[in-house]
C-alpha cells in the first residue's frame, strides 16, 4: 500500500473514527458515505471508545508478507460496545488465553513494516481491557 | 427473453501444470467445449479469471485467450469475481445470449496457480477482502473463513468432527473423477488429526489451490437441436452480493447473498429446494459448505453440518454434493472453479459423470461464492 493510501487513513487507524447516521443513529465503522442499515448519507464523525468484546478469533501461522515478525498473532473480529464489528490483531495476550466474549480495549501498535527501507505502518490492535481501578 | 442452453462442455485436469501456462490451459478448455459443441466460431467470450494479474503479471485476458483459441476479432473481456469470477463468466454469457445479442458465447475459467514464486498467491488470494480494514491486519483468506467457523461453532454448539463428512464425501466422489486433483479416499480419522492452518480449520477442511480450466458454450435453446441431442438447459441464473468484509455483515454467519441468489434462481425455473436431484456447492472450506447448506435453504440455520452428520450429501443421499469431488478433492483453480462446477453438473445431466454419476439426475444446482460470500452465483440446470 501507498504513502497516501495509508495516510488517509489515519483517523480510522489511529483514533478508531468512524461515523453516526444522522437519520436512524446507527454507530458505522469502518466509515463509509452512506448509511448500510437505512441507506441515507451518513458522514458525522463518531470517535468510538474502544471498547468491546471479542467476537470471534483465530491465530495465524503461515502469515502473508509484512506480518512475519508478529508470528504467531491472532486476528479477531472485535464487537465494539458501540454497536459495529472491527477486524484487527489482538495483542499483549497469549494465543491460547483468547476466548470468545472476553473484554478488550483499542491500543496503537505497528502494524505491519514494508522491508527495512520501506514504510511501518500503525494503527489499531486490541488486548485484554485492563481491570478498571 | 430468450431461453439459454449449454451445448458443449470442456475441461483440463486440476493439478499443477507446470509445463501449460495461463493461455495453453484456457485454450484446451475452449478448444474441448467447442469441438463437444461442434461450433468453430462463437460471437464472444468471457474469461473468468481471478489472479493472472498477481501471479502471471498478465492481465487483458480477453483478447489473449480469444486469440489463443483461433477467435480473433470477436468480443472477449475477463469477468473478475474472485473465487467466484467463473460463474460470474458463464452468467454474463447467460445474459448475452438471453437478451438476443449474442448466438454463440463461450464462457471460460482459467487460473495458473503454480506460477507464484514465493507468497504472492496468499497476498493475491486476500484481496478478495477489504485492502484497508481486513487484509492491512495481517489476515490470510483462510483465517476470514476460521473467524467464521469459530464463530459458528461457538454459537451452534457444534464439534469441529462434525464437519468431517463434507470432506469424507468429496474427497470419495474424486476417486471416479479422472479430472479431480486428490483422487483417494479420506478417514475421519485422519479429518480430526490433520494439521492446523488457522484455528479452528485445519488442511483437511481446506480446499487445495491449483492450475485448471474449464469452459461451456451456451447458444438460445431453440437452436441448441442443431448442434447436439444433449443439450443441458439453464433453468436459472442469478448472481447477487453482500458487504465485502466480514465485519459489514448484518449477520456474519448467513450468507445472504446464497439466499438471495438461491431465491432468485428457485423463482426463475419455478423449482424449490425439494426439487434439486444434486448440488455442487462451494466448498473451499467445510464451514463455507454449511453455510451454503443453510442459506439456500437445504437446512436450518445453524444445522447445514447435520447433512453432513446424516449423509444426506453422500451419492445416494437426499441431497448429493460434490458430487465429483468438489473444490476440496477435485481442487480449486480459483476463477475457474465456478466453470467447472457448471461443467460437472452438465455431466450429470448427461448421464455422462462415469463412476460418479447420479442416477436419474435431472436438475442439478451450482452455487459459487466469491470472497467470503460477498459474490453468489447460483445455476440451476435442466437436463433432458
Ligand atoms: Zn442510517
Amino acid at each position: 500500500m501507498g504513502i497516501a493510501q495509508n495516510w488517509r487513513l489515519r483517523s480510522q487507524r489511529y483514533g478508531l473514527v468512524g461515523e453516526v447516521c444522522d437519520d436512524c443513529g446507527e454507530k458505522i465503522f469502518p466509515p463509509r458515505d452512506v448509511c448500510p442499515y437505512c441507506t441515507q448519507p451518513a458522514q458525522t464523525p463518531f470517535q468510538f471508545s474502544g471498547r468491546g468484546e471479542v467476537f470471534s478469533h483465530t491465530t495465524i501461522y503461515n502469515p502473508p508478507t509484512g506480518y512475519e515478525e508478529f508470528v504467531p498473532y491472532t486476528v479477531a473480529l472485535v464487537k465494539l460496545e458501540e454497536g459495529p464489528l472491527v477486524t484487527a490483531q489482538l495483542t499483549d495476550v497469549d494465543p491460547e488465553e483468547v476466548n470468545i466474549g472476553q473484554p478488550v480495549e483499542m491500543v496503537t501498535r505497528k502494524i505491519r513494516e514494508d522491508g527495512p527501507e520501506g514504510l511501518i505502518m500503525y494503527g489499531y490492535k486490541f488486548r485484554p481491557r485492563l481491570q478498571e481501578v | 427473453m430468450r431461453d439459454v442452453s449449454i451445448i458443449g462442455i470442456g475441461q483440463t485436469p486440476v493439478g499443477e501444470h507446470w509445463d501449460r501456462s495461463l493461455r495453453h490451459l484456457a485454450y484446451d478448455a475452449v478448444a474441448a467445449a467447442m469441438q463437444d459443441a461442434g461450433v468453430q466460431r462463437a460471437d464472444a467470450l468471457y474469461v473468468g479469471n481471478m489472479l493472472s494479474g498477481e501471479i502471471s503479471g498478465q492481465s487483458h485476458l480477453g483478447p489473449l485467450i480469444a486469440d489463443f483459441a483461433g477467435l480473433r476479432g470477436i468480443e472477449a473481456v475477463k469477468i473478475e469475481g474472485a473465487c467466484g469470477s467463473g460463474a460470474a463468466a458463464v452468467r454474463m454469457g447467460y445474459l448475452a445470449v438471453a437478451s438476443g445479442l449474442q448466438d454463440i458465447a463461450i464462457c471460460a475459467g482459467v487460473e495458473k496457480m503454480t506460477d507464484d514464486v514465493g507468497n504472492r498467491l496468499t497476498g493475491g488470494l486476500a484481496q478478495a477482502a477489504d485492502a484497508d480494514y481486513e487484509v492491512i491486519h495481517g489476515i490470510s483468506f483462510v483465517a476470514l473463513n476460521a473467524l467464521l467457523m469459530r464463530r459458528y461453532l461457538y454459537e451452534y454448539k457444534v464439534r469441529h468432527e462434525d464437519f468431517a463428512g463434507f470432506s469424507i464425501n468429496a474427497h470419495a466422489n474424486a476417486v471416479g473423477n479422472p479430472n479431480a486433483m486428490f483422487r483417494r479416499p479420506i478417514t475421519a480419522e485422519a479429518f480430526k488429526k490433520a494439521a492446523m492452518v488457522a484455528d479452528p480449520i485445519n488442511l483437511l477442511d481446506s480446499s487445495p489451490m491449483a492450475d485448471g480450466a474449464a469452459a461451456v458454450i451456451l447458444c438460445p435453446t431453440e437452436r441448441a437441436g442443431e448442434f447436439t441431442n444433449n443439450a443441458v438447459r439453464i433453468a436459472a441464473s442469478a448472481m447477487a452480493t453482500d458487504s465485502l468484509s466480514i465485519h459489514d455483515r448484518y449477520d456474519p454467519l448467513w450468507l445472504q447473498a446464497a439466499q438471495d441468489s438461491a431465491q432468485r434462481a428457485y423463482r426463475q425455473a419455478g423449482v424449490g429446494p425439494d426439487d434439486i436431484h444434486l448440488f455442487e456447492l462451494h466448498d473451499a472450506f467445510t464451514i463455507m459448505a454449511a453455510m451454503s447448506l443453510e442459506a439456500s435453504g437445504f437446512a436450518e440455520r445453524g444445522k447445514g453440518w447435520q447433512l453432513a452428520v446424516n449423509g444426506d450429501i453422500r451419492p445416494g443421499g437426499r441431497l448429493p454434493v460434490c458430487t465429483m469431488g468438489g473444490l476440496k478433492a477435485r481442487g480449486h483453480p480459483v476463477g475457474a472453479t465456478g466453470v467447472y462446477q457448471i461443467v460437472e453438473a452438465a455431466q450429470q445431466l448427461r448421464g455422462e459423470a462415469g463412476d460418479c454419476q447420479i442416477p436419474n439426475a435431472r436438475l442439478a444446482m451450482a452455487q459459487n461464492i466469491g470472497g467470503s460470500g460477498s459474490t453468489i452465483v447460483t445455476h440451476i440446470l435442466e437436463g433432458r
